[in-house]
This record gives C-alpha cells, sequence and structure tokens, in this order.
C-alpha cells in the first residue's frame, strides 16, 4: 500500500496533487474558516477556474469534435489570472442576494450556482465542448526537460503557487481586516456595531476565496490536461475540499493544507485498494468513508487535527496557546479522549 | 401546454412530500437538511426491497404489494431519520453547534446514505415494474397514466394527513409552537424532544413516501433524491421555511415551472429553473410567501 510513494514519479504526482487542494482549501478556508461563509458552491467554482485557464491558454478550438469559445493561447499566467478573475466576478454576482441573509442560503444558492453551471458546461456544446471535455491543456515551461520529467517541474510550479497564496492569505489574515472577518465570523452584530460594513467585508471575503479557488481550478487543468463536466460533480469538487478543510481544521492554513494531504492521502489509498476490484460497487466505499470521516471529526473532533489559534496578530507576540498545535501532534492519536472540552463546545457554537 | 402542467401537478405532488418534511425540520430544528434528497432515495429502495409483485389494482403497473412497500417505506425512512437525529444531530445540538455545523453533518449523512445505497443496489436503474401502460386521454390533449393518477391521490391523501395531524391535534400544536419559538414552547410545558423526534418520523416517513412515487413516477437510481435536493430548498424557501402550506405552494410553483420550461428549453435544465426560482425569491423576498423571518 505505501509501496507506490517509493516511486519517485508517483510521489511527484501525488504531492502535486496534494498542493492544488491545499490552494482549495485556503480558498474555502478564507470563506469559511476566517469570515463564517458557508460556501457549498466550491464546485462550481473548481468549473469556472479550470475551464477559464483551458479556454485562455489552449489554441483556438479546430477539428470536427472540438467546438468551445476563445482558444486565445495566451501563456499559464494569463490562465491562472484569468481563472481567478472569473471566479471573482461569479462570486460577486451570487454574492449580492445571499450574503445579507442567513448562512444556510448562501449554501443552498451556491449548491444551485454549481449545478447549474455543470449542466451548462455538459448541455451547451459550442461553450466548452460539453461531455466530450477539454483536452490537450497546455502546461507551462513543457519545453523545459524531457517530457517524463516534466512532472516534476509542474510541482515545483505548483509549489510555488500554494507559497505565495499561502503568504497572501496568512498576511491579509493578521491584518486589521482579517480581524474584522473574524470579528463577523464571531458576532456579526457586534462586528456591526463597532462601525464595519459587513456586507463589504463578507462580499469582499468571498470574492478573495473565489479568486484562490480559481487558481486552484486553473492548477488542475494544467495538471491533468484534460477535464469533462464530470470532473466537477459535489462529491468530488465541493465535498471533498469541505472535508479536507474540517479534518485539518478550519480557520488554520497550515490545518487547511494537512488536511488536503490526510484526506487526499486517504482518497488516493482507498483509490489504489479498490481499483482492480471485480464489483464496481467496491468503489463507493471511499465515499462512504469520506462521509463517515467528517461526521466523525463534526462529532469528537470539532476543531480538526491542527485548530485556529487564538490569537493570530503579530503584534499580540507570543502566548501559550501558540504551542498547542506541538502538543495535539503529538497527541494524535487519542482522538476520542478529547471530545468536548469546554473550549471545544465554546468554539464550535460560533455560527449561530 | 395542459399536458405540461398536469405533469408538473404530478411532480409538484412528489416535491410537496418532500418540502413539507424539510421545511417542519428547517422550521423547528434551524437547520437545513442536505440529507432530506437522499432520504427519498432510501424510501424508494426499501419499497423496491419489500415489493413483491401481488398482482395488479384495476389498471395500475402494481398490486397490493406495493402498498404494503410504501407503508415499510414509510417506516424504515422515519425510524431511520430519528435514529440520525439520536446519533448525529441531537450530540451537536446539545454542544450548541451552529446551523452551520449540522448541516455540514447533514451533508456528510448524505454522503453515507448514499454510499450505502450504492453499495446495496449498484449504480444502475432500477424499475418497480416492467411493461408499458396506456394512458387515458382527457380534454385538453392531456393524457395521464393510471400511475400518475395514483401518484397525485397518494400525495393529495398524505399532505390532507399531515395538515390535520398540524392543525387538529395537540402534537400538531406542539410542533407548531416550538417551530414558532423553542424556548417559549419549553417554557410552556412542552416537551420540545418529544417533538424533535415527531417531527423526524413524520418528515423521514414523507420523504420515503415521496421517493417510492419518485420511483413509480420514473425509475430508480442512488442520485435520485440528491438531484431532487434543488426542487425541495427551492419549494420550502419560496413558501417560507417552517411553513407546510408555504412548501406546497412553492411545490406548485416550482413543479409546474420545471414542466412548462420544457416548452422552450431543453428539459436538461429543469434543476436549474428550480434554483432559478430559488435565486429570485431569495433577491426580491427572502423570507418566502408565507415566510415571517429569516
Amino acid at each position: 500500500m505505501i509501496s507506490d510513494f517509493l516511486n519517485p514519479s508517483y510521489l511527484a504526482g501525488f504531492l502535486t496533487l496534494v498542493l492544488i487542494y491545499g490552494v482549495f482549501a485556503i480558498g474555502l478556508n478564507v470563506h469559511w474558516g476566517y469570515t463564517g461563509i458557508f460556501n457549498f458552491g466550491v464546485a462550481g467554482f473548481f468549473a469556472v477556474g479550470a475551464y477559464t485557464s483551458a479556454i485562455i491558454t489552449k489554441q483556438p478550438a479546430s477539428g470536427a469534435y472540438m467546438t468551445y469559445i476563445g482558444g486565445l493561447h495566451l501563456p499559464y499566467v494569463f490562465g491562472l489570472l484569468g481563472a481567478g478573475l472569473a471566479c471573482a466576478v461569479l462570486a460577486f454576482i451570487i454574492g449580492i442576494p445571499t450574503l445579507r441573509l442567513r448562512e444556510d442560503y448562501l449554501a443552498i444558492a451556491s449548491i444551485g450556482v454549481a449545478e447549474t453551471l455543470r449542466r451548462v458546461f455538459i448541455n451547451e456544446m459550442w461553450l466548452v465542448n460539453g461531455t466530450r471535455g477539454m483536452i490537450g491543456i497546455p502546461q507551462p515551461l513543457h519545453g523545459l526537460v524531457d517530457t517524463a520529467d516534466y512532472k516534476y517541474v509542474y510541482l515545483a510550479i505548483a509549489a510555488a503557487i500554494l507559497l505565495v497564496v499561502y503568504v497572501a492569505v496568512e498576511r491579509g489574515i493578521r491584518s486589521p481586516w482579517g480581524r474584522v472577518l473574524r470579528a463577523i465570523r464571531e458576532d456579526e452584530i457586534t462586528a456591526a456595531a463597532s462601525g464595519k460594513n459587513i456586507f463589504a467585508f463578507k462580499m469582499q471575503a468571498f470574492v478573495l476565496g473565489a479568486f484562490i479557488m480559481g487558481i486552484g481550478g486553473a492548477m488542475y487543468a494544467s495538471y491533468v490536461r484534460a477535464i469533462t463536466p464530470d470532473t466537477f460533480v459535489p462529491m468530488f469538487g465541493t465535498f471533498l475540499i469541505w472535508v479536507m478543510l474540517i479534518v485539518g481544521g478550519s480557520g488554520n492554513n497550515k490545518g487547511a493544507i494537512l488536511g488536503a494531504l490526510a484526506v487526499w492521502l486517504i482518497w488516493d489509498r482507498t483509490g489504489a485498494l479498490v481499483s482492480n476490484a471485480q464489483d464496481v460497487r467496491i468503489f463507493y466505499v471511499r465515499n462512504l468513508l469520506i462521509g463517515v470521516l467528517v461526521v466523525a471529526v463534526l462529532l469528537l473532533r470539532p476543531k480538526g487535527i491542527w485548530g485556529e489559534e487564538k490569537r493570530v496578530s503579530v503584534y499580540a507576540g507570543k502566548e501559550p496557546e501558540r504551542r498547542k498545535p506541538k502538543e495535539v501532534e503529538e497527541a494524535a492519536e487519542p482522538l476520542t479522549s478529547a471530545v468536548s472540552t469546554e473550549e471545544e463546545a465554546d468554539d464550535s457554537s460560533r455560527a449561530t | 401546454m395542459a399536458q405540461l402542467i398536469v405533469i408538473g401537478l404530478i411532480m409538484s405532488s412528489i416535491i410537496a412530500l418532500g418540502a413539507i418534511g424539510l421545511t417542519l425540520i428547517y422550521g423547528i430544528l434551524k437547520f437545513a437538511n442536505f440529507a432530506h434528497g437522499d432520504l427519498m432515495t432510501v424510501g424508494a429502495y426499501i419499497a423496491f426491497l419489500t415489493f413483491t409483485g401481488g398482482g395488479h389494482i384495476g389498471p395500475l403497473s402494481f398490486g397490493y404489494g406495493m402498498i404494503l412497500a410504501m407503508l415499510a417505506a414509510m417506516l424504515v425512512v422515519g425510524a431511520m431519520s430519528v435514529l440520525i437525529d439520536r446519533l448525529v444531530y441531537r450530540p451537536l445540538r446539545r454542544r450548541n453547534a451552529g446551523l452551520v455545523i449540522l448541516a455540514m453533518a447533514s451533508l456528510g449523512m448524505a454522503i453515507i446514505v448514499r454510499s450505502l445505497v450504492y453499495l446495496g443496489w449498484g449504480p444502475d436503474q432500477r424499475f418497480y415494474s416492467s411493461g408499458l401502460q396506456y394512458a387515458h386521454q382527457f380534454p385538453l390533449g392531456i393524457a395521464l397514466k393510471p400511475d400518475q393518477m395514483f401518484i397525485g391521490a397518494t400525495a393529495l391523501v398524505s399532505v390532507v394527513s399531515v395538515y390535520l395531524l398540524l392543525y387538529r391535534t395537540k402534537l400538531g400544536k406542539a410542533m407548531r409552537a416550538t417551530a414558532d419559538n423553542m424556548e417559549l414552547a419549553k417554557v410552556a410545558g412542552i416537551d420540545t424532544e418529544r417533538v424533535v423526534i415527531a417531527t423526524w418520523a413524520i418528515g423521514g416517513s414523507l420523504a420515503g413516501l415521496a421517493g417510492v412515487l419518485l420511483g413509480i413516477q420514473s425509475h430508480l437510481m442512488p442520485e435520485m433524491g440528491f438531484i431532487f435536493i434543488l426542487p425541495l430548498f427551492a419549494a420550502s424557501i419560496l413558501g417560507g421555511v417552517g411553513s407546510p402550506h408555504g412548501a406546497l405552494v412553492g411545490a406548485l410553483v416550482v413543479g409546474i415551472s420545471q414542466e412548462v420550461s420544457t416548452e422552450w428549453i431543453s428539459p436538461a435544465y429543469k434543476p436549474a429553473i428550480a434554483f432559478i426560482l430559488l435565486f429570485a425569491i431569495l433577491l426580491v423576498r427572502p423570507r418566502g410567501i408565507f415566510g415571517v423571518k429569516v
């Protein structure tokens, strides 16, 4: 089961996907972890990001089985930024009616957007080639090394992008702006009473998180090189990313990346385990496992593996709680013993 | 067009059964149960498991066995909903977990339930009975199969029963009071935990029944309920969360709009119609038609 990872090429592919999912998890963390925006339509942003970058970086459509708009044949960087911008615009439009309402309305609306977009991608052949999908999405710096070694180049690119996203979000969150977001998450009324424009701050966070998800979509498109509407089903496009954030620890970017690693490890290994099974039904055991995992974490360890730090301001200085993540890591195995200490109960009540 | 409206009415009756349960749970427990569609799926498959032919009732494609299978589906899904509440949602409620955590847990439950259906029956489509049914011709070019009339009648009977339960019994009064204000209901001596159990039992069994009817109308597949979640939410929010007659009106609007839309656009966009209605109502009147607050 572990032996696959001894193969450096396999390991590089695995880690690239972890890094891409890390970007998504950080994007969702900006929404949910920091601001309390309940986005259940991650798959929609995932799809829009991936398709936008595909039509920006690919050459114009040609041949009988290829019809799509755009085909601008621009460099990868434009694909990344274009994908981010497209998602930012989408978030802005969804945000107008929903960000003023209770959190769960946004969840329902965003799940609706994601499903509607998927149907548009399936049925509108002229847009992005329908169910035949987009294939041959260009990869950056492809001519640099031998094709067999390209995996390592893309791994480095993915790592660099994740690093930029991580540093940018960390800076934002540790700034006064980030503290307002957390204040809104904890108690909107108090934040409003302090003179903060709740709607504006929520919109900024929603747009920023969506921009990051768009970048993630673009990274994914260029990594797998072929995308179809089936890539963006809710289980894979939305739920898996939520599980990563919840398992890793929402409100903590390091936790988000750790969650991406942990959950993708489970997903990848269970996939390898069932891939040569005779009965196709075995495949659904991994979905079951992921579902059980998220319910168990919510019940037994609501903070996730690496929960949120109590104070994030760079000016607040070091305080004892900063050491907590390490203790948690060392005591990783007694998951159940940490049930509902008062502090945790306190923390999970925040969204009401 | 008349035909589309009538088919829309049949679909509305199925949506209504699901949406009434959803809106009751939403109103009383204040959280969006994303597993509600998958409860419908379970109902459909429980009926598939227990249905054993039994001849034909009149022109229907099934016999008394289906009535028993329906009751079994209602019973199992109702009990399952109560059980899930005891195991998952109640511990979260006790910890004062927010509505988002509860909704997230319900999405987890949705995945678990759907995976179990996949594991039990596989991804293929299933049918309760095979064979073609002749449609009865009515004026205005309306053609209806006996099975579809059965669906409409069953849904109507169930909706009337729920209405009587809510507005003519003490339990119904307690449920409405709890939905209105749980703290006040507690103070007034209402056993709110009992109300919660009753809500899950009723909502769950209605979802189970809705699943069976959906299976009769088309076919069974593990994603059937999840695809239905958008129309369900659209109907509940359109009518006003927590309001059963609102859900009924919402279901009519959503069900008929979805069918009539196929006159102009591809049927593949039916769920998108539900979503557009939802988006529009959130923009204009987020509390819904009969709702009081958001």
